[in-house]
């Protein structure tokens, strides 16, 4: 501990601890306390341990423990054939399987070199922009949730269970879904659904609104969120971030406008960052305002592909399906635009085996999360919720 | 590399990132091998291994080079080689947008790779999953634990020649 050179007025002494953390003692004197968060607690998420060292109210460090779903992904990659392994990014991110299987399949087509048919990549944009937003609207909800705000969080499940009847009528499932294979999609999309997603737009705009008005700008919630957690962009940059985290700090960066894939250089939409009018750049609040824009381009990018979608004429979503997956022998990093940031699959092929020789998953939480520690570091307690809820954490992925 | 000289056009990125890796050869030389210049992900591995955490603030400093994005760092196996590796996928986000693979491999028993987790802050946890699943070390680590699996886990589960214990804290672990 270094002394700081104001120090030693009357009872109160100010120091320095080496990792530039300001104590005020005043005359009793304050140690530092063990606060252990979780693995059950609510606002973790899931199960995330978070051991705080607090002095009062003020958390000097929270170091992050994971590992309580561990289920060894990449080890179960092994010993299945790759079309196998897509039922199994389902289960990572929960909340958005779509976009999981999705990165999964760009990174084998990749190593296949095989073209997609072009109704099966509008189909593919549809239901993961769908997926997007009834994921973007669970972060919104929960987040709502640990900020003392039960009423968003009804709203919002109450529009994505539209979002997942829809979907549950396209793949048959709620939630883990294995729709999109490799080289294609399971079925076609049921007749009339492209009526009933273009119903949903229309309904669920004024909604997206009305979240706006109940929550973005309500005070309390502001006041919980604004320059609460503030990391700069190129620190951002530093730990990896990406998705709405790294959009929050200001740097206009999202894979399907950076690197796009699909038929995503087709469509127009904006990648929307904070500006600095509403909240701080880089707080909490932004990365929640860029959820919740994001939301809205959702639906215009789900408003062009309604339009610009072939017809289902002699359509077989499973045509370019290959029969027996055996890529030639090479590595692929292959990636997309998850609601929660880059996912990333690097996978390794020895062009004899159906199986993959190693498939890692590039986590996108498990890497926004890392950057907590030092987040966290000098924040107050009921901060620190705040910052964990901001960084949208779905423990099925950081675990894997 | 050979692929160059067969007169086949290489796609604009590679081009790129060959652009990068000439730097990078230009400034260490014989301790980076030769780009392989294919279009899945194209690569080079640092044969120096001790010189990985040089190569990788240069990387990241040097004005042509910028790459101040760490994507992804993925332990691999080489059971035929004797040798664990990392394989880094770099980018240069925002700035130059190139983006590279460097690969870095250790010996399989007892070796280490010297941690990149100063130059990229995502490389920390990244490092520690790699050892948690690999087990090489990381010299210099700031943290060098296990990550995902408990601390007291026997063995290293993704390593190809890996059986699993047979019990943990009492429990029948094989299934």
């Amino acid at each position: 501990m270094q002394e700081l050179g104001m120090a030693e007025q009357g009872s109160i002494r100010v120091s320095r601890k080496d990792n530039n953390v300001v104590v005020i003692e005043k005359d009793l004197a304050t140690e530092e306390m063990v606060l252990s968060m979780g693995p059950q607690h609510p606002s973790t998420h899931g199960v995330l341990k978070l051991e705080c060292l607090t002095d009062g109210e003020v958390v000097t460090s929270a170091e992050p423990y994971l590992g309580y779903l561990h289920r060894c992904f990449e080890k179960h990659c092994e010993m299945v054939d790759y079309p196998g392994i897509v039922p199994y990014t389902d289960r990572m991110d929960y909340l958005a399987g779509m976009n999981n299987e999705w990165a999964y399949c760009i990174a084998v087509e990749k190593l296949l070199d095989i073209e997609i048919p072009r109704r099966v990549e509008f189909i593919r944009v549809i239901v993961s922009e769908l997926n997007r937003i009834a994921s973007h609207l669970v972060a919104i909800g929960t987040y709502a949730i640990d900020l003392g705000a039960f009423t968003p969080f009804l709203f919002c499940f109450r529009d994505r269970e539209h979002i997942l009847s829809l979907l549950e009528w396209a793949s048959g499932a709620r939630m883990l879904y294995n729709y999109i294979w490799i080289g294609g999609v399971a079925f076609d999309l049921p007749a009339d659904f492209i009526k009933r997603v273009s119903e949903f737009v229309d309904y669920f705009r004024p909604k997206a609104v009305e979240l706006c008005k109940l929550l973005t700008e309500n005070e309390i919630f502001v006041k919980r969120t604004k320059g609460i957690g503030i990391m700069p962009p190129d620190v951002a940059i530093n730990y990896g971030w990406s998705g709405p985290m790294l959009r929050g700090s200001g740097v206009q960066w999202d894979l399907r406008r950076n690197d796009p894939y699909s038929v995503y250089p087709e469509l127009d939409f904006k990648v929307p960052v904070p500006d600095g009018r509403f909240s701080d750049i880089g707080d909490c609040l932004s990365r929640h305002i860029v959820r919740a824009l994001e939301m809205e381009e959702s639906l215009s990018i789900i408003e062009q592909c309604i339009s610009k979608m072939p017809g289902s004429e002699g359509f077989n979503p499973r045509s370019a399906v290959p029969k027996r997956v055996r890529p030639k022998a090479g590595e692929v990093y292959g990636r997309a635009e998850n609601p929660r940031g880059e996912l990333g699959f690097y996978i390794q092929s020895d062009g004899k085996s159906t199986r993959p020789l190693r498939c890692k998953a590039r986590s996108s939480c498990f890497v926004n999360l890392s950057a907590m520690k030092d987040l966290s570091r000098g924040q107050l307690i009921p901060d620190l919720v705040a910052i964990i809820g901001s960084i949208d954490i779905v423990l099925g992925e950081v675990d894997r | 590399m050979s692929d160059m000289e067969e007169g086949r056009v290489l796609p604009q990125s590679v081009q790129q990132s060959a652009a990068a890796y000439e730097v990078v050869r230009e400034a260490f030389g014989p301790a980076v091998s030769d780009f392989d210049a294919n279009e899945f992900m194209p690569f080079f591995e640092v044969l120096e291994t001790e010189k990985w955490q040089d190569i990788a603030l240069f990387m990241r400093d040097h004005p042509r080079l910028k790459f101040n994005y760490m994507a992804c760092l993925s332990g691999v196996d080489y059971p035929a080689e004797e040798k664990l590796g990392i394989v880094c996928n770099l980018e240069s986000l925002g700035v130059l947008g190139h983006r590279i693979a460097v690969k870095v491999k250790c010996a399989r028993n007892g070796g280490s790779i010297p941690t990149a987790s100063y130059v990229w802050h995502t490389a920390n946890w990244h490092e520690r999953e790699a050892f948690d699943m690999f087990g090489m070390q990381f010299t210099g680590h700031p943290d060098p634990r296990r990550i995902l699996c408990p601390e007291d886990w026997e063995g290293f589960p993704l390593r190809k020649d890996y059986a699993v214990q047979e019990s943990y804290h009492g429990i029948k672990v094989p299934y």
